[in-house]
């Protein structure tokens, strides 16, 4: 390890270094790759079985769906929290942009059950739509709104500060020039603020897609209907189908590898436009 | 939502000129939709929690925290988080110094490694621990010939807990340590202070806001984590209940005022974080300020 580092005249790379490796090993490495290997022994037949069956094609269309839907509400709700909270003045917003983060500070069981408390039938929002006959509560509906919930914080907090750095001469610049606000914010803003849109948005819907405690209570958890891929995976521990299990959990774990590099990619565009505009 | 982020979040208020302000009734309607949303999706869930646990009044408010089941789950909490949440300090701080003082191949890689377990479902979490160490895993039959029980025990709670809080305070660190440089610490060094001294006298009141702020997050996460720990518990009521789990029993068994009682012991744990956060960012942005523009103030 010293052979290749550059020449630094502080101690303790290899104790800081040995520590990191080993404990990244023990504790993420080897598990993670637990799933690869009990995957491989499966033999690729009982592997497709295992993903494909159409109890489970149902979660991933849900999980997937909703995931990818609620990324998208969030994106148009986190950018309008992200502008009042950056532009504007007004009475409670020191408390709202604290509280922007309780999605990420309250525990998801806690979230979950108030969550299908306030949405089922005699609940105080759920009384208020049931004669428009809109269910939320145990209907796909539920597991999209509580993934909108947990969702929020990212969009808000990777748009904030990108929106707080555009600087105002280049808005008023665009103003002298005879655009209109709107103009300026199609043409000036929002190519300015897109990446981290889309790095909110590919948070939040990672995020999304692998949430259990905060959907489950609500859900209702009819199998094809309401039934979310990581209780999937619990159902089938719980029968001792460990294999299946592991199969699926593979397939997640792959998707959430891919949207992990994307997510990577994009703050290093992000760094990297940020850098050249400062 | 690392330290640097927060810093510009918060320094750089935009001064209104006519130009580049939208029309009143735009700001009305945006403001509007913001506080209508935070109150519905934010607000009106935590109110929730007291409201619904308090419901059947003040005593049976206090009788559904003050029991056997509700004592073990507590206390099985605050142990693995007493366990949790140092050795991933301890992980954080080691990772941080070699990543952010010393160049070498595979550094991006290292942090998506650290990265990783945000990454995954909390339920996967579990799972592969389970693979590991439940009875048809890799070390099972082992573990059972020698008598000892990892999963649906408390070393699995811990273990799981261990992994999902993993990131928390290397991340917040890296990103503070590199944006501090090296040059203290090499300074201290020449004068010839040893290794420890540096870090102890030099490093560390540097980065102890950063710390706190990855350690508040951690403890958080760890105290309120579900799924995972669901996943290797086996819900062994007054064993192997965390007080997530707890809350998570009690609903299912229709007792509600005494899961949401025990639901806002953790919303209150919420708060207190998020309190402590907005502080601890505070502090973060002002020692920022000062490595960006020393001359001032």
């Amino acid at each position: 390890m010293t052979s290749v580092k550059r020449y630094s005249p502080l101690p303790g790379f290899r104790l800081a270094m040995g520590y990191t490796l080993v404990y990244l090993t023990l504790i993420v490495l080897i598990p993670l790759a637990a799933v690869g290997t009990k995957t491989l022994t499966m033999g690729w037949e009982a592997f497709w079985a295992a993903v494909s069956s159409p109890r489970v094609v149902a979660s991933y269309q849900l999980s997937f769906g909703a995931s990818l839907l609620a990324a998208a509400i969030n994106v148009v709700f986190g950018l309008i929290f992200a502008w009042v909270l950056v532009r504007y003045r007004f009475p409670g917003k020191g408390l709202i942009d604290s509280l922007v983060d309780l999605p990420f500070a309250l525990p998801t069981a806690v979230a979950g059950i108030a969550l299908a408390t306030i949405y089922s039938e005699n609940g105080p929002v759920g009384k208020l739509l049931e004669p428009w006959g809109i269910e939320i509560a145990y209907t796909p509906n539920g597991v999209l709104l509580a993934l909108v919930f947990i969702g929020l914080p990212f969009v808000v907090r990777t748009v904030q500060p990108v929106l707080g750095d555009l600087e105002k001469e280049v808005e008023e610049a665009a103003a002298g020039l005879g655009a209109s606000r709107w103009q300026t914010f199609l043409r000036i803003i929002l190519p300015h603020i897109a990446p981290a849109l889309l790095t909110g948005f590919a948070m939040a819907f990672a995020r999304a897609v692998g949430e259990y405690g905060s959907v489950i209570f609500i859900a209702g958890n009819v199998p094809m209907v309401s039934e979310i891929t990581p209780l999937l995976i619990i159902t089938k521990l719980e029968q001792y189908d460990y294999a299946g299990a592991t199969a699926v959990a593979s397939v997640m774990l792959v998707f959430s590898f891919v949207l992990l590099l994307i997510i990577n990619g994009l703050q290093g565009w992000m760094q990297n436009r940020h850098a050249k505009g400062a | 939502m690392s330290a640097t982020i927060a810093l510009h979040a918060g320094s750089l208020e935009h001064a209104e000129t006519a130009s580049t302000r939208e029309p009143a009734w735009v700001r009305v309607v945006l403001i509007s939709i913001a506080l209508t949303f935070f109150a519905v999706f934010l607000l009106l869930p935590l109110g929730t929690v007291f409201a619904e646990g308090l419901r059947k009044g003040w005593a049976a408010y206090v009788a559904a925290l003050v029991n056997d089941d509700a004592w073990d789950a507590i206390k099985l909490t605050l142990i693995t988080a007493a366990i949790a949440v140092p050795l991933n300090l301890v992980f954080g701080v080691a990772a941080a110094w070699s990543i952010a003082k010393f160049e070498f191949p595979g550094k991006r890689l290292l942090i998506t490694f650290i990265d990783l377990p945000f990454s995954v479902s909390p339920v996967i979490s579990g799972l592969i621990y389970v693979l590991l160490f439940g009875a048809q895993g890799w070390f099972g039959p082992w573990l059972q010939e020698h008598d000892i029980r990892i999963i649906f025990a408390v070393p699995g709670i811990v273990l799981a807990t261990i992994f999902v809080t993993f990131p928390f305070v290397a991340r917040e660190l890296i990103p503070l340590m590199e944006a501090q440089g090296s040059e203290e610490e090499e300074a201290a060094v020449v004068l010839g202070a040893s290794g420890w001294q540096v870090f102890w006298y030099t490093t560390l009141p540097n980065i102890k806001w950063g710390l706190l702020y990855g350690v508040i997050l951690c403890n958080a996460r760890a105290m309120g984590e579900f799924g995972a720990v669901s996943v290797v518990s086996g819900h062994i009521r007054g064993q192997t209940n965390t007080m997530p789990l707890y809350v998570e029993i009690l609903y299912n068994e229709y007792n509600y005022a005494a899961a949401f009682a025990v639901a806002s012991l953790l919303a209150l744990l919420a708060i207190v974080t998020l309190a402590l956060k907005t502080l601890v960012e505070r502090q973060t942005r002002r020692q920022l300020q000062e490595i960006i523009e020393p001359s001032g103030e």
